[in-house]
Order: structure tokens, then C-alpha cells, then sequence
């Protein structure tokens, strides 16, 4: 089903973001604004060790403080509770809220302390006398693969949790074939998406009603189940309260285990907990980490610049414990040649426990360091070739006539013209006129380079990896859903089911079903239900919801239509096609119409004049399967997510050769995400992902110590982004609609960062290429480049 | 121990110890939420209050050292119930925030800008806002939020303070001027003196 675009009344217009008038008076409702009757708070006790038995843990001076109240240990809730659930097959490697026996990473937290208020609470945990005995350590990805590491799960045998070579197409035969090969190394620092908010939980039992209640910053698919599953009570005992405002996620609030240790210590104690980290808590040890990855890439190519195979090795850092992030290995198997077309591809994606923190899921789920090293090594084939560096990206790029187009790991690109887009992008620049600038630059005694990354976002996320990954795995749907209720005076309300962390949502929503029902937006009222009285949904993850949940509620209000002009048919005695709905009112041919409250007295009021058979009232619900995901994977192939947005980034840095520090001068983006719905939204997503993207290419990393300290562990050290970094960014659109959603929206809520490491780590190298220099780790940083560039001078002095 | 703090014109009383911070006695003793926690060390703004017009963190004081000073919260900024400063409905306008976190603290920041200086440059939006971290928008529309609402300011009759009262020499520089700026270089050792 697709509407007609010329049509649209609410769809594509600059219409303001209706949760921003409560953010903008200090009236969102974040979970640290929630405060119970009788609440105790919770401190944390980090390990002091990266692997260490926990001989003993005396809490007697903790436990004689007025005020504190419990001390909870890994053992005590070990045994009152189930481990959290990993992605893979990997029962061995268990995970508990606290550590059980053995700590497997510095800050990992042993202990939780629970006090009358947090200052205590903190206060406490520093009379906690813990004996530790200190065990060897692994922190680096390929000493965890080597079978003599220190295993981080000695029950699971080693410190692989995956090791799996997918081989698609017939890559011996084309790199045999081939005429020229390069192979290269490039690393993606351990970053994160930190949010401003850290995560927070309230947890409230209720022993009369058996009800657990919830309040999180939470953006976690089955959230309430895991938690159901891990205190071993039935899931509708779980009741998460889903109006909580999420102050930012973009993947990581995943807090399971702080969940499951609140609501452990709510039922334990009869009271209500909360725990909000402080910034150390979730930089250190919040399971908030993203991916931490080297590539060895070899490329097989012609002289004119085609690229003909890959071979990817992906070799991923997940830290101490398992849970999801592995399957952040597997997502970008959906779009592994990026937009190009490359015959076959051989991929083997490796994950290995080791003593660090542990990884999550971070925007683009994988996706983002995967087109990194894509794009490097199309930057790369151009300079083997001398070709230009577009001029290969051209060359190889999938044309706008070849869609549907399916790629060797057996996912269909629905749609997209990237010619177009480059042509849009180079047009509005002038390049040739920026690579004048370049050159001027250069002459002048700058260091200057041309960033050029174009690549595909994969959205409306369904989970197709998981069966991928994880043959015990069968699932095949990743649902999500809607509810329209119309009240007896005609207002009309809408439930939607999951928590928001900026996404706008409610937007979302009443645009779509204003755009159906012809009634204007901000008359419709959007609520979240708690999880009890909600359909099933899988949260703002993939780059779904306009797809998903914009879906869901095209679907419904269509549903709710065809009810109307139902109802109109049957008075007018006509048959339902001869029936015009417009404005919220329905009429005839003869010129017999019925308006809204009409329409809606008789569904509410006149039973006696509905249609036999006709439920009463005006309610429709859809719950809305992900298009085109319906396979389990066969012979290492499977169609991942539906819809492909593509984005092509050019960047103009400058480098002062003394100190090494780069400036952007300028940055544009062309940007195709299908029917855009609401263009203030896809903008700040677009806007905000290059900001992250810039982050984790030139600044952000946690980086650790060779003892395992983790040693960037506040925003003095871990630097984020501010105003003065992030440049004034160009957005130059293209539309090509997707053939799979209702309004040819495709997703945007990973735009940007996907491709801006990418084209700025090649800015960089461009601006460094004439030094004889590259860099291929990220975070590049300012010392690196000021080193490097030292150095380069220096051996040019000495020849 | 006992505070009295003027908070958005009026004056309340707390028991407090010593140590609690500005930041918590807002939201715990006077359930003045729109203030916010980010970092706790002075580095991201989100916690960001006016004392006497000036953007301070308010993680970084305590609620004793607050004492005798006109506090504004973002709370106090919102002429009525239901009803947006300029500025605020200025985010609206270009949709200058998206999860709402950094969002009080970033539109106090701005706020103070243009009491004082009536029409900023990019330049100057961009350090008046350098000290407030958002990680969903990319400033963008932030500061275009800001310019929208400069020159809606220009064209209203809203008293503003007379930029003679600021001391903005001093504030200027107190950050880069630009770029990006690294741990290191940051941390690097001046000249003995």
C-alpha cells in the first residue's frame, strides 16, 4: 500500500515536533524525576581488579552506618535470580547484575549498597572491605583469540564467543581472476554514544497485587520479559511504565542489569528503589560500551577501478560478557558491500570476551565501523588505480535502473539513485572549485584534504541476524504496533507502545494518522501505555519506527476509515466504493453526506443503524510485521532489514601542520531517505549523527590502561563534541521513495554517523597523503596527527 | 543546616548539609526537576542555572554558596503556565533539542546570551552554548533556534540587561576560540613560573 505524495496534507511539512513544548519548559518526565513514597537509593561498589577472585566481602561497617540499609553481594542475587540472556549459544558465559565469585573487569561492580539517600549510600560502600586475589587478564582482541589466553569464562572453554566465515559468491575465483589485489588494516576505537542522561531505574513490588513497577531510561526490545525472566516471575507481574522520557539512548540504555538489580532489591526489602548511575558508574561499567573492531580487509579489482570481491575479517572486542553485542557482527551483513556492486564477498565475523567492559548495541548496530572500512578500501583501490577517488565510487555504484537489487549475502536493496544524489551534492558545491581550494590551501603551507564516504543505511529493523548468528534461534518477526481510539465526542486518541528517546514519536504518529484520517494533527492525543496494557513492540531500534510504528499507524487509521465509510455506506444505502471520505466526513454521489460527530454518534450511540455484525464504538488496532523479513536464513543468507537509505558525505579539512589539529571548513551531505515525514526531525538526525560520527573519527574513545583501568572515564578525558567542534553542516535531499512502506519513508534515525567517520577519517588521509602518511585507527587524534606528521617531517630532513 | 534561596523570584528555605550541591537541593528539596544531571563534574552543562543572570553550573556549587543570589531555574523562564519565553518557542520553531535532556540547561545558556547581547553573531551563539553538551542534535538547529529568537527579541519590547553589566571580556576567554581541543593540550604545562 503507498499514498499518492501530491496528495499529502500533514506528510513532508514543516510542521513543529509536538514533544518539544514540554522538554523546552523543563517539564519532560525523566526517571530521576520520578520519586516514590519511602524510597531507598543505590550505590555501587567497583572492582578494583580486571580478573580477580573475590575471596571475600565483609560488609559489617557498611551494615552499622544509620541510614543503610541492605548490602546486596553478586552470590546473594546469583541465587534469587536467573543470568541475563545472550544473543548467541553461549549458556557458559553467564552474566549477573553483580559479580558472582570472580570480577572479570576493572569497575565491574561487586557490591550494591542501599541507603536512605545516595550521598550515603555512596558513603557506605567505601566501609566495604572486599578480598580480592588477582587473576591473569586478556584485554586485546587478538591475544583473547590465541587458545592460551587467561580465559575471561573459564567454563565456556575459551574466549570466542564467534567465529563464523560466511563465503558469498564465488570469491576464490574472482580474486583469482582479478588483476589487482590490496589488503589493509583498519581499527574502530571502543566509543560510545553516551548519552547526556545516564541510566536510571525505579523499581516498586507490590506484594498484595504481585506487581512489579517499573520506571527506566530504557530503549530495550522485550525489556519487561528480561526482567520477568531473570527474577522468575510470570511477565505480567512486570508492569514498565513506558511515559518515561529517555534523555537520549541512540541504542545503548540497555540497562538490564541495573533493572534486575532494582527490582531485586524493591522486592527483597518492601520498598522502592532507585538507582541512577553517576557518570563514572555508566562510563565505566554501565554495559554501555559500543564496538571495538579491527578489520583486515583484501579487495580483488581490475585497473579500472572495479571492484569485483571483498574478504572482511571483522574482529570484535565485546568485553567481559556476552549478551547482544555480538550480533552488532552480524547487522551489517545486510548492506556489506555498502552501495556498490561487488560480486561476491567472503566475511568472517570474530567476537572474543576479554577484560574490558562490556559492549551494547550503539546506533547503526555495526553498521558504522563496517562502512568505514568499505570506504577505505574504495579510497584506497582508487589510489592503487590513479583513478579518482569519485570516479571509482561511480564506476562501481549499483544504477538506478538495477533495483530491486539483490547482493551476494542475500538481502534486496528496495530502492535508491546514487548517481542522482552525487550529482546533486557535487552541483551544489562546485567540487572542482573545492579541490581548487584544497590546492590553494596546500600552497599556502596548510595541510589540506577532499573526505569523500557514501554508504547505505539499512532500516525498519527486523532481527534477522539473530537466526543469522544463532542457528537455536527462529525469529522472524520484529513487530510493532498501534491503537486508534475515537471517544464518543469525536477526539480521537492513539496508544503507541514503547518508550522515546527523542525520536518524536508522538509526531510521528499523529502526522500519519492525521495524513489517513484527514483530521488536523495536534488534535490527536498520543499515549504510551505501561507494558501491561500494551501490544506487542520492539522499540526505536534499526532505524525502524517510520517504517515500523509510521506503518502501524497508517495501517490502523486505514482500518478506522474503512470502518467510517462503512457505516456511511449503510446509511446511504450505496455500496462502500461509491463513498468519498475527505475531511473527516464521509459522502455520496446524490450529494447525502455525514460529517465526523455524525459518524461517530452513530458508532458510539445508534447500534441500531450500524451494519450487521459490526462491533460498536470506533477502535482499530494493527500490529505490523516488518516487510520483506519473513525467511529464516538459508545457506548463510538472509534479508535483512527492508529499506535503504543512502547518504554521501564530502569534507573539507585543513590541518595545521605544527600542532596537527584539524578543522573542518566544510561539510555536506546528500541524503536520501525515501519520503521524508517529518523534515525537523530527519535534519536533527541527520545533524546530530555526523556529530557522533566526528566524535568517534577524531575524539572519542575509552581507552585502557595495560593493567585494564580503563583511563578515559569522565568528559575531561573521554572528549565529547561541543559547539565549537561540530561545523555548520549543508544537507543537499534527494527522494527516491522505498516500494515497502506506506509513504515511501525509509529510515533516518542513523543517518549521518554512518558515513561521516568514514569521510572524515579520508579528509584526514587526503590532507596527510602528500606527507607519505595514513592513519587506519580511529579515533584519529590531534596528538596522533601532530606525531605523525613530526615524524614524517623529520625523515624527510634526514633523506 | 539551614539555606534561604531566591529561586525564580521567590524566596524558599531548605535544610540541607553542608555538601549538598545547588543542583540536588533544586530537585530534591524543591521538585525543581528541569534542572539536570549529566556529569556532575562541571562538564556538560546540562545542570546549567542562572545566578544573578549568569549561566553556573549548578553541580559545581553548593546550595550554601547559593545563598543571597537570584536563582533562575528553567522553570521561571515560561511567562505562565501552558505559555514559552520567546527563546523557548523558538526551539520549538526550529526543533532545536530532541530527547529534551541538555534542553534546559542549553536554553538558559542562550537566554543569558541575549540579555546582553541583542544580536549575536554564529560566533558568539556557538561560545555561549560551548559549555552546554548536546549529543542528539549537532547544534544545528540549536543555533538556529537561537538566531530565530535574537531576532524576534529585536523586533519585541522584552527588557533586556544592558550589556554593560556583563563582563564579557572575561567570559570569552575562557574557552577556545576553536577547533578541537585535546585532553593533552588542554592539560599541558605552562611556563614555570
Amino acid at each position: 500500500m503507498s499514498a499518492d505524495p501530491s496528495t499529502f496534507r500533514f506528510v513532508s511539512t514543516n510542521r513543529r515536533v509536538r514533544e518539544d513544548r514540554r522538554f523546552v519548559a523543563g517539564h519532560g518526565r525523566f526517571v530521576a524525576d520520578i520519586a516514590l513514597e519511602g524510597m531507598l537509593h543505590v550505590a555501587v561498589l567497583p572492582s578494583q581488579h580486571p580478573a580477580a577472585k573475590i575471596v571475600s566481602i565483609d560488609a559489617s561497617a557498611a551494615l552499622a552506618m544509620p541510614g543503610v540499609h541492605y548490602v546486596l553481594t553478586g552470590d546473594e542475587l546469583a541465587g534469587a535470580t536467573d543470568q541475563l540472556m545472550n544473543g548467541l549459544d553461549t549458556p557458559h558465559v553467564r552474566r549477573f547484575p553483580l559479580a558472582v565469585g570472580q570480577t572479570r573487569y576493572a569497575g565491574e561492580w561487586i557490591a550494591a549498597v542501599v541507603a536512605d539517600t545516595r550521598a550515603l549510600a555512596e558513603d557506605a560502600t567505601e566501609k566495604l572491605r572486599v578480598v580480592y586475589e588477582p587473576r591473569p587478564f586478556v584485554l586485546k582482541a587478538e591475544e583473547a583469540l590465541k587458545p592460551e589466553s587467561a580465559p575471561v569464562h573459564p567454563d565456556h572453554g575459551s574466549n570466542v564467543l564467534l567465529n563464523k566465515l560466511f563465503v558469498w559468491g564465488e570469491v576464490d575465483k574472482h580474486f583469482a581472476e582479478s588483476p589487482r589485489q590490496l589488503s589493509f588494516r583498519v581499527t574502530w576505537g571502543r566509543n560510545s554514544t553516551v548519552p547526556i542522561e545516564t541510566f536510571g531505574v525505579a523499581a516498586s513490588w507490590n506484594p498484595w497485587s504481585e506487581v512489579l513497577d517499573v520506571w527506566a531510561s530504557i530503549q530495550m526490545p522485550k525489556y519487561a520479559d528480561q526482567i520477568a525472566r531473570a527474577l522468575r516471575i510470570p511477565a505480567n507481574n512486570v508492569r514498565v511504565h513506558q511515559d518515561v522520557d529517555v534523555g537520549g539512548s541512540y541504542g545503548v540504555k540497555r540497562g538490564i542489569k541495573q533493572s534486575v538489580l532494582v527490582a531485586h532489591l524493591a522486592r527483597r526489602l518492601g520498598r522502592p528503589v532507585r538507582f541512577i548511575e553517576d557518570r563514572l558508574e555508566n562510563m565505566r561499567s554501565g554495559d554501555a560500551h559500543g564496538p571495538d573492531r579491527i578489520f583486515d580487509v583484501d579487495v580483488a579489482f581490475n585497473d579500472d577501478g572495479i571492484v569485483k570481491s571483498m574478504k572482511i575479517r571483522a574482529l570484535d572486542n565485546a568485553g567481559a560478557y556476552a549478551g547482544r553485542a555480538p550480533f552488532q557482527l552480524g547487522k551489517p551483513i545486510g548492506a556489506i558491500v555498502g552501495p556498490y556492486k561487488i560480486e561476491s564477498v567472503q566475511y568472517r565475523a570474530q567476537s572474543v570476551t576479554t577484560n574490558k567492559a562490556m559492549q551494547e548495541a550503539v546506533r547503526g548496530f555495526g553498521q558504522a565501523p563496517t562502512n568505514y572500512a568499505i570506504e577505505t578500501a574504495i579510497d584506497k583501490v582508487a589510489a592503487a588505480t590513479g583513478l579518482h577517488r569519485m570516479e571509482v565510487r561511480r564506476r562501481n555504484f549499483i544504477r538506478k535502473e538495477e533495483f530491486p537489487y539483490l547482493i551476494p549475502s542475500g538481502s534486496t536493496y528496495d530502492s535508491g539513485d546514487y548517481h542522482t544524489v552525487v550529482d546533486k551534492v557535487f552541483k551544489h558545491i562546485d567540487f572542482a572549485s573545492m579541490e581548487k581550494e584544497r590546492d590553494r590551501l596546500r600552497a599556502s603551507g596548510m595541510l589540506a584534504g577532499i573526505g569523500i564516504a557514501a554508504c547505505l543505511e539499512p532500516s525498519g529493523g527486523n532481527s534477522s541476524f539473530e537466526p543469522l548468528l544463532n542457528e537455536k534461534n527462529t525469529t522472524t518477526t520484529w513487530m510493532d504496533s498501534c491503537r486508534i481510539n475515537v471517544d464518543g465526542l469525536g477526539f480521537v486518541s492513539v496508544t503507541i507502545h514503547t518508550t522515546s528517546s527523542g525520536q518524536g514519536h508522538e509526531t510521528l504518529v499523529g502526522t500519519v494518522i492525521g495524513e489517513v484520517l484527514q483530521i488536523d494533527p495536534d488534535m490527536i492525543r498520543i499515549v504510551r501505555p505501561d507494558t501491561l496494557a500494551s501490544l506487542p513492540s520492539n522499540s526505536p531500534v534499526g532505524s525502524r519506527m517510520a517504517i515500523m510504528l509510521g506503518g502501524a499507524a497508517f495501517h490502523a487509521a486505514q482500518k478506522l476509515k474503512a470502518k467510517l465509510i462503512k457505516i456511511a455506506a449503510h446509511q446511504f444505502g450505496c455500496t462502500e466504493d461509491n463513498v468519498t471520505f475527505a475531511s473527516g466526513a464521509a459522502s455520496d454521489p446524490a450529494g447525502k453526506s455525514l460529517n465526523w460527530a455524525e459518524l461517530v454518534n452513530i458508532a458510539h450511540r445508534n447500534y441500531h443503524l450500524l451494519p450487521q455484525d459490526m462491533e460498536p464504538g470506533l477502535e482499530t488496532t494493527h500490529v505490523m510485521q516488518v516487510p520483506t523479513g519473513n525467511k529464516l536464513p538459508e545457506n548463510g543468507r538472509v534479508q535483512m532489514y527492508p529499506c535503504h537509505s543512502f547518504e554521501f558525505h564530502v569534507v573539507l579539512v585543513t590541518i595545521d601542520p605544527e600542532i596537527g589539529k584539524p578543522e573542518i571548513k566544510r561539510y555536506v551531505i546528500g541524503h536520501d531517505c525515501g519520503t521524508v515525514i517529518n523534515p525537523h526531525i530527519v535534519k536533527g538526525m541527520t545533524l546530530g549523527g555526523i556529530a557522533h560520527g566526528l566524535g568517534a573519527a577524531l575524539m572519542e574513545e575509552f581507552v585502557y590502561d595495560d593493567q585494564g583501568h580503563l583511563i578515559t572515564q569522565s568528559f575531561m578525558d573521554y572528549l565529547l563534541p561541543s559547539a565549537h567542534e561540530i561545523p555548520k553542516v549543508e544537507i543537499v535531499h534527494h527522494c527516491t521513495p522505498s516500494p515497502h512502506t506506506v509513504f515511501g519513508q525509509k529510515g533516518s534515525g542513523e543517518s549521518g554517523y554512518l558515513g561521516s567517520p568514514a569521510a572524515i577519517s579520508s579528509a584526514i588521509n587526503d590532507a596527510v597523503a602528500p606527507l607519505g602518511i595514513s592513519f587506519n585507527k580511529l579515533p584519529i587524534r590531534v596528538s596522533a596527527i601532530g606525531d605523525a606528521i613530526a615524524e614524517a617531517q623529520q625523515a624527510k630532513l634526514q633523506e | 543546616m539551614k539555606v534561604e534561596l531566591k529561586v525564580n523570584g521567590v524566596t524558599r528555605s531548605a535544610e540541607v548539609e553542608p555538601r549538598n550541591t545547588l543542583l540536588d537541593t533544586l530537585r530534591d528539596k524543591f521538585l525543581l526537576n528541569g534542572t539536570h544531571a549529566g556529569c556532575e563534574h562541571g562538564v556538560c552543562g546540562a545542570c546549567t542555572v542562572l545566578i544573578d543572570g549568569e549561566p553556573v553550573r549548578s553541580c559545581l556549587m553548593f546550595a550554601a554558596q547559593a545563598d543571597g543570589y537570584e536563582i533562575t531555574t528553567i522553570e521561571g523562564l515560561s511567562p505562565a503556565p501552558g505559555e514559552l519565553s520567546v527563546i523557548q518557542d523558538a526551539f520549538c520553531e526550529t526543533h532545536g533539542l530532541q530527547c529534551g535532556y541538555c534542553t534546559p540547561g542549553m536554553i538558559l545558556s542562550a537566554h543569558a546570551l541575549l540579555q546582553h547581547n541583542e544580536s549575536p553573531s554564529r560566533e558568539e551563539i556557538v561560545e555561549a552554548i560551548s559549555g552546554n553538551i548536546c549529543r542528539c542534535t549537532g547544534y544545528g538547529q540549536i543555533v538556529e533556534a537561537i538566531q530565530f529568537a535574537a531576532e524576534r527579541l529585536q523586533g519585541s519590547n522584552v527588557p533586556r540587561s544592558k550589556p554593560a553589566q556583563h563582563k564579557q571580556s572575561e567570559v570569552e576567554h575562557d574557552a577556545p576560540e576553536e577547533g578541537i581541543l585535546e585532553a593533552a593540550e588542554a592539560d599541558a604545562p605552562t611556563e614555570a613560573v
